[in-house]
């Protein structure tokens, strides 16, 4: 079943020269109790892209358009205080920096019962007891003397999982993560990557998991969509796309990653020039310029080519793709 | 937590110390002046000067001057004005004393509320004409000199409209002692108050909007806006809290020093017998004892005043307690 449905969303920010288009006619789904990687570089608009489902950008600055239908709501025309009531109760988020998405001046309990209080009517005993068993779920030592404590007492992987706690206080369905990992290090990358599968498991949610890591969408996802300069470029399934990515700036990512078997490779590869300006209004396809197998036709619009759930933006057909795609190692 | 309160109070009197050591100096032991001849005034008769220089231990080594100083102004109070003849310093500053602390008092809690109010709405209406119409308003609260301010009130409240029911219950220039009525204390300083606070309440407003607006540039706010949270909660508990570390710097900063003698100007304008004005009259006439007591008294506040503000950053900041 479809929990979260997005249709063309567009998103453009006001600049001193007019509308600048960040994410241009962007289509995803979330189904329920699945989790949809969003892989794309820096400015690629995927944060950007969430958070304007959210309702969380400056509204004075950003026109958003599109469909987007939660639970058969449309999200975009809500007012704010029915937004108000979705955000944190029905979707959660999670930043990417913990160092700085706690408020410094409360104790982290304060911080997860406002929450809770924000959308239930209980007891100021029941919340802390809720909140207590939340950060047990997360695996803090000590969850009651935890609860006491400021931000800046507790570790960077301690501050993401009282995020995440708080994002599941109140049992939402969709929890929407930007970066969850990106800076915590390594080991405690994976002891959070642990956890939010595990977590998943246990509260039912939905979640859609912003990254730029290959590895982290091979590891969580079911399904994945891959963003470059503001458009959804290829999406389907992780199996599928991973083992027969269509669109060469997939091919691009999957490359940059280190293999794992095989001869150690000399340089790892990475994508050639940078992606275009935000703004910048190209005709054709926005990767043409740093793609390997550009063609002239790339200066007209990509038509969207697709296989049941797999789908790209790209002209190259099945043929076109076996010869064009370098094998495994041949980039580096 | 009473650690920090403890060492604080410490430093205070560490720093209260090496001001006295430092006014001192300056006063009495700048080469190539005679400071029994100053301490005596123009013209004064040799023989003043003679028993200044016994009197004050001006014969002897500086740390007796010292201490004898310390002793005259803290222990025996008994530290008097030439130029005044024989009149007491000490109890002229603490006769004094009430008069500006109930002036800046009155116009700080007036300041603070208003300007907490001017920068909240400010923020939460950005860009609006709500905003600009405010902050225009900080402007031109910032631009008018208090003297000049002071000097419009007057002559708004004691002579064009004072017979109107606008005005008519303000009393006269100056001062009525708390002790002695309440309502009449309250009724000589109101437009005191307003016009010292107008001032103040510009420019707090305009750095409070400004803390706040970037306030809400912190991922914090947005985290606090994802848990759907109400824009009133997020604007007190969340941004309020944490931008009013510079807010409650610069008002321990601005209240030492106007009870200190910086409300000059407004008691000056209003008639108001407080230290700032025993500063103007005794630097009018040299009055060297006079101005010491001032000074070291104006310092020892701004250090007070900066010691609480640390205390209250603990309070405020969970991050600066150890």
């Amino acid at each position: 079943m479809t929990l979260l449905d997005v249709n063309d969303l567009r998103v453009s920010f006001a600049s001193e020269r007019g509308p600048l288009t960040v994410v241009h006619d962007v289509s995803f789904t979330v189904g329920t109790g699945e989790v949809l990687g969003i892989v794309g570089e820096s400015g690629s608009g995927k944060t950007v892209s969430l958070l304007s489902v959210l309702g969380l950008l400056d509204k004075r600055v950003t026109t958003v358009t599109g469909q987007v239908s939660f639970r058969d709501q449309s999200l975009l025309d809500l007012p704010d205080r029915e937004m108000r009531k979705i955000r944190g109760r029905d979707i959660a988020l999670i930043s990417q920096d913990p160092m700085t998405a706690l408020t410094p001046v409360h104790t982290i309990g304060a911080q997860i019962a406002e929450q809770i209080r924000a959308h239930e009517d209980v007891s100021r005993k029941a919340v802390r007891a809720r909140a207590v068993e939340l950060l047990r779920d997360v695996r803090i030592p000590a969850p009651e003397q935890a609860l006491d404590r400021f931000p800046h007492e507790l570790s960077g992987g301690m501050r993401q999982r009282v995020a995440i706690a708080m994002a599941l206080s109140c049992n939402p369905a969709l929890v929407v993560a930007d970066e969850p990992t990106t800076a915590l290090d390594t080991t405690v990358q994976a002891q959070v990557l642990d956890l939010l599968r595990a977590l998943r498991q246990s509260h039912g949610s939905s979640v859609v998991l912003i990254t730029h890591d290959m590895g982290v969408v091979a590891e969580m996802a079911d399904r994945v969509a891959v963003m470059y300069a503001g458009r959804v470029v290829e999406t389907g399934p992780v199996a599928d796309v991973f083992n027969d990515p269509w669109h060469p700036y997939t091919w691009g990512l999957l490359a940059s990653i280190p293999p794992l078997t095989g001869p150690r490779q000399g340089r790892l590869y990475s994508i050639p020039g940078m992606p275009p300006a935000p703004g910048t209004a190209l005709p054709g396809c926005a990767y043409a310029a740093r793609c390997p197998s550009a063609m002239p036709i790339c200066q007209t619009p990509p038509p969207e080519q697709g296989d049941g759930a797999h789908r790209a933006l790209c002209f190259l057909d099945a043929g076109q793709r076996a010869k064009a795609r370098p094998k495994a190692g041949a980039l580096a | 937590m009473l650690a920090t309160v403890l060492a604080r109070l410490a430093q205070m009197i560490f720093v209260m110390f090496g001001i006295s050591v430092l006014v001192f100096l300056i006063f009495f032991a700048t080469p190539g002046s005679d400071p029994a001849a100053r301490i005596a005034g123009r013209n004064a008769a040799p023989e003043t000067v003679e028993q200044i220089r016994r009197e004050f231990g001006f014969d002897r080594s500086l740390p007796v001057q010292y201490a004898v100083m310390m002793k005259r102004l803290f222990v025996t109070r008994d530290l008097t004005s030439f130029v005044n003849r024989g009149q007491k310093v000490i109890p002229q500053v603490l006769d004094a004393v009430p008069a500006t602390l109930s002036l800046v008092a009155g116009a700080a809690v007036l300041w603070v509320i208003g300007s907490l109010f001017v920068g909240v709405v400010a923020a939460a209406m950005r860009d609006t004409v709500v905003d600009r119409g405010l902050m225009i308003l900080s402007l031109i609260g910032i631009s008018m000199p208090v003297f000049w301010l002071g000097e419009v009130m007057n002559l708004l409240s004691q002579s064009r409209f004072h017979d109107t029911w606008l005005f008519s219950w303000v009393p006269g220039l100056g001062y009525v002692p708390l002790s002695e009525s309440v309502g009449g204390w309250f009724k000589a300083l109101v437009i005191p108050w307003i016009t010292l606070a107008v001032l103040y309440i510009g420019i707090y407003g305009r750095i409070l909007r400004a803390n706040l607006i970037e306030a809400y540039s912190e991922d914090y706010i947005r985290t606090a806006r994802a848990k759907g949270l109400s824009p009133t909660r997020i604007m007190l508990r969340h941004a309020l809290r944490t931008s009013l570390l510079p807010f409650v710097t610069m008002f321990g900063l601005d209240f030492g020093a106007l009870v200190g003698g910086a409300a000059l100007l407004t008691e000056v304008v209003f008639g108001l017998n407080g230290v700032g004005r025993l500063t103007f009259h005794a630097l009018q006439n040299l009055d060297l004892p006079v101005i010491l007591a001032t000074v070291i008294y104006a310092s020892f506040f701004v250090v007070a005043a900066n010691a609480v503000v640390d205390m209250l950053y603990a309070v405020i900041d969970p991050r600066v307690r150890k």
